[in-house]
C-alpha cells in the first residue's frame, strides 16, 4: 500500500468519525438530525481528503458537498468526467453555442474490440486499458475541454471554441496515440488498443438539444466503426445557409463604392 | 388609441425583433424603441421570447417574481407576470428555468400562442424579443408577427447572418418585406448603405424565383454613442438616462418610422 494511502487510512481510524456514535457531533440544534458517516466514508473510500475546518461548521460542510459533488460528477475507475457531469457540460456547451456562435465539437470514441481485450487478458487488465487509455485522452486534449467516460469502453470529449479544421486534427492525434502506446499488464505484458471516433458539431446560432447532438455524434461513430474501425469520422459540414458567392456579393467592393455614393446623395438630397 | 384599461377588441400590433447573430443589441433595441412607442401613446408589451436565455431582466435591472416560466407551469395567472416598468411600457420576462423551453415541443408552442393571443387584446403593441440564431423557437416566434424587425450592425459577421436570417424567412414563413434597423453605425448613411448591401444580394439570390420579390425596408440606424454603453453598464433605459443623446434621438426615429 502506498505511504500516501495508508496514512489516509490511519488518520480517518483516528478521527473521531470512526466508532459508530462518537460521529459528526452536530455543531448546532439544528443539524442534530444530520448523519454525515455515509458522505464521510464515501470521500475517505475514493481518497478525497476529509472536509477542512471544524466539524459541523458551515465551512466543514460546504467542504463535505463540495467533496460529494465532486465525487458525483467523477467516473470511479478512470477520474474523468461521468456521463451526469458530460451532459451538464453539453447542455451549457448548448448554450453558449446558441448564444456566442463559436463552433463547438463533441467526440464519441470507443475502444475497437473491447471485448476481447476483457475475454483474453481479463477484466484488471481490461481496467488498466481504460485508465492508461483516459490519461492518453487528457494529454491529447486542452485545459478546457471535457474528457468523460460514457459507458463501459466509450467515451466523449466535449471541445468549445473549436474550430471545423481542429476537429480532424485533435481526432488523429488521439487515433494515432492510442494505436501506437500500448498499454503493460503485469510485468512484461503488452495490450495494444486502437479506438474509433465519431464527431459533430453543435449548430452555430440555434439552441440544440444534448439528445440530438449525441444522436448525431453517435452515428458518425457507427460510421466510423462500419468503415473497419482505427478510424475518426465526422459529419459532414452542413452547407452553408449563406454561399460564397452571396457573400462575395454582400461585401463586394465595387458594389460596397456605389451604394456609399448613393447614401452621400441621397444625404445632399436630404439636406438641401 | 388611449382607452388604457378597457380592452377595445382591437389586437395589439406584433412586432418581432431578431437579428442571427447574438450580441447586436438586439435586447437594447426592443426595450429602447418601447419606451419610444410608449411616448408616441402606444400600450407596449416587451415579451422576452429568448426562452432558454432571457437578458430583459438584466437590461432593464428588474428581478421579476413572476415570469413566464411561472405560467407555462400554471403556478401563477398570465396578469401576475406582465410588469409595468418605468419607461412607460410593460414586460414579460421569460424568467430562469426556461431552458426547457429552449426547444420547440408542441406544449411550447401551444404556450407562447396562448400567450400572446391573450396579452394581444389588452395592447397596441407587442414587441417580441427573441433569442439569437435562427433556431426552431426564434423561427416559431416570428412566424407569430405581424412584423419582424431584423436588426444588425456593420460588422461583417452581423450582416451576414441577417442576411441569413432574411433568407430562411423569405423560404420558409413566405415573409415578403421585413424591418431592417442598423445599429452601432459609425457614420451617418451607413445604415441604408448596409440595407443597399443587403437588398442587392437578395434581389440576386433570393427573389427570383418567388411570386413576389422581397424588400427591406430600411426604418434606422443608431450611431455608435457612448451614452449606450453607459446606459447598459447601469442597467438603464437610454432614453431615460439620456433621452437627448445621439442614440436616444435614433431610437425616437425608429419609433416614428414604425408608429407614424
Amino acid at each position: 500500500m502506498p505511504h500516501g494511502a495508508a496514512a489516509r487510512l490511519a488518520s480517518t481510524l483516528s478521527e473521531p468519525t470512526a466508532p459508530a456514535q462518537a460521529p459528526s457531533q452536530p455543531a448546532t440544534a439544528g443539524q442534530s438530525a444530520l448523519k454525515f458517516d455515509a458522505a464521510l466514508s464515501l470521500l475517505r473510500q475514493s481518497g478525497h481528503e476529509p472536509p477542512a475546518g471544524e466539524l459541523g461548521s458551515s465551512a466543514w460542510l460546504q467542504g463535505l458537498i463540495d467533496g460529494l459533488c465532486e465525487l458525483s460528477s467523477r467516473d470511479a475507475l478512470t477520474g474523468l468526467a461521468n456521463r451526469r457531469h458530460f451532459e451538464m457540460v453539453l447542455g451549457r456547451e448548448i448554450d453558449r453555442v446558441a448564444r456566442a456562435g463559436e463552433p463547438a465539437l463533441l467526440l464519441l470514441l470507443d475502444i475497437d474490440h473491447f471485448k476481447r481485450v476483457n475475454d483474453s487478458h481479463g477484466h484488471a487488465a481490461g481496467d488498466l486499458v481504460l485508465k492508461a487509455l483516459a490519461d492518453a485522452l487528457l494529454e491529447c486534449v486542452r485545459p478546457m475541454d471535457t474528457v468523460a467516460r460514457v459507458g463501459g469502453e466509450e467515451f466523449a470529449i466535449v471541445l468549445p471554441n473549436c474550430p471545423p479544421a481542429f476537429g480532424p486534427t485533435v481526432a488523429a492525434r488521439i487515433r494515432t496515440r492510442i494505436e501506437r502506446q500500448p498499454v503493460t499488464v503485469g510485468l512484461s505484458q503488452q495490450i495494444s488498443v486502437t479506438v474509433s471516433l465519431g464527431g459533430a458539431f453543435a449548430p452555430q446560432w440555434v439552441r440544440s438539444s444534448v439528445r440530438l447532438w449525441l444522436e448525431r455524434a453517435d452515428l458518425q461513430l457507427y460510421n466510423a466503426k462500419a468503415a473497419g474501425r482505427n478510424r475518426a469520422v465526422f459529419e459532414p459540414a452542413a452547407v452553408s445557409l449563406v454561399t460564397a458567392e452571396e457573400k462575395g456579393l454582400l461585401f463586394s467592393p465595387s458594389q460596397l463604392d456605389q451604394l456609399n455614393a448613393a447614401a452621400a446623395a441621397a444625404a445632399r438630397d436630404a439636406g438641401a | 388609441m388611449n382607452e388604457a384599461t378597457v380592452p377595445s377588441g382591437k389586437r395589439a400590433r406584433i412586432t418581432a425583433v431578431t437579428s442571427g447573430k447574438g450580441g447586436v443589441g438586439k435586447t437594447f433595441v426592443s426595450a429602447n424603441l418601447a419606451a419610444a412607442l410608449a411616448r408616441r401613446g402606444e400600450r407596449v408589451l416587451v415579451l422576452d421570447a429568448d426562452l432558454g436565455l432571457a437578458n430583459l431582466d438584466v437590461v432593464l435591472n428588474l428581478s421579476p417574481k413572476i415570469t413566464l416560466h411561472d405560467v407555462f407551469t400554471g403556478k401563477h395567472r398570465l396578469e401576475e407576470a406582465i410588469v409595468p416598468v418605468e419607461g412607460g411600457f410593460s414586460v414579460l420576462l421569460a424568467g430562469s428555468g426556461m431552458v426547457e423551453y429552449s426547444r420547440l415541443t408542441p406544449e411550447v408552442r401551444d404556450q407562447l400562442l396562448e400567450t400572446i393571443a391573450a396579452v394581444s387584446p389588452q395592447f397596441d403593441r407587442v414587441i417580441l424579443d427573441t433569442g439569437a440564431g435562427i433556431s426552431d423557437v426564434v423561427l416559431y416566434t416570428l412566424s407569430l408577427a405581424h412584423d419582424v424587425l431584423v436588426v444588425t450592425t456593420p460588422e461583417p459577421t452581423a450582416m451576414t447572418d441577417a442576411y441569413a436570417t432574411i433568407k430562411v424567412l423569405a423560404a420558409t414563413q413566405g415573409r415578403r418585406e421585413l424591418l431592417l434597423a442598423v445599429n452601432q453605425t459609425l457614420k451617418p448613411g451607413e445604415g441604408r448603405t448596409i440595407r443597399g448591401q443587403l437588398q442587392l444580394v437578395i434581389d440576386r439570390f433570393v427573389s427570383p424565383g418567388l411570386d413576389t420579390p422581397v424588400t427591406l425596408d430600411f426604418i434606422g440606424e443608431l450611431p455608435v454613442d457612448p451614452a449606450v454603453r453607459e446606459a447598459v453598464q447601469k442597467r438603464q433605459l437610454l432614453l431615460e438616462l439620456y433621452p437627448g443623446s445621439p442614440a436616444a434621438v435614433a431610437v425616437l426615429a425608429l419609433a416614428a418610422r414604425l408608429a407614424p
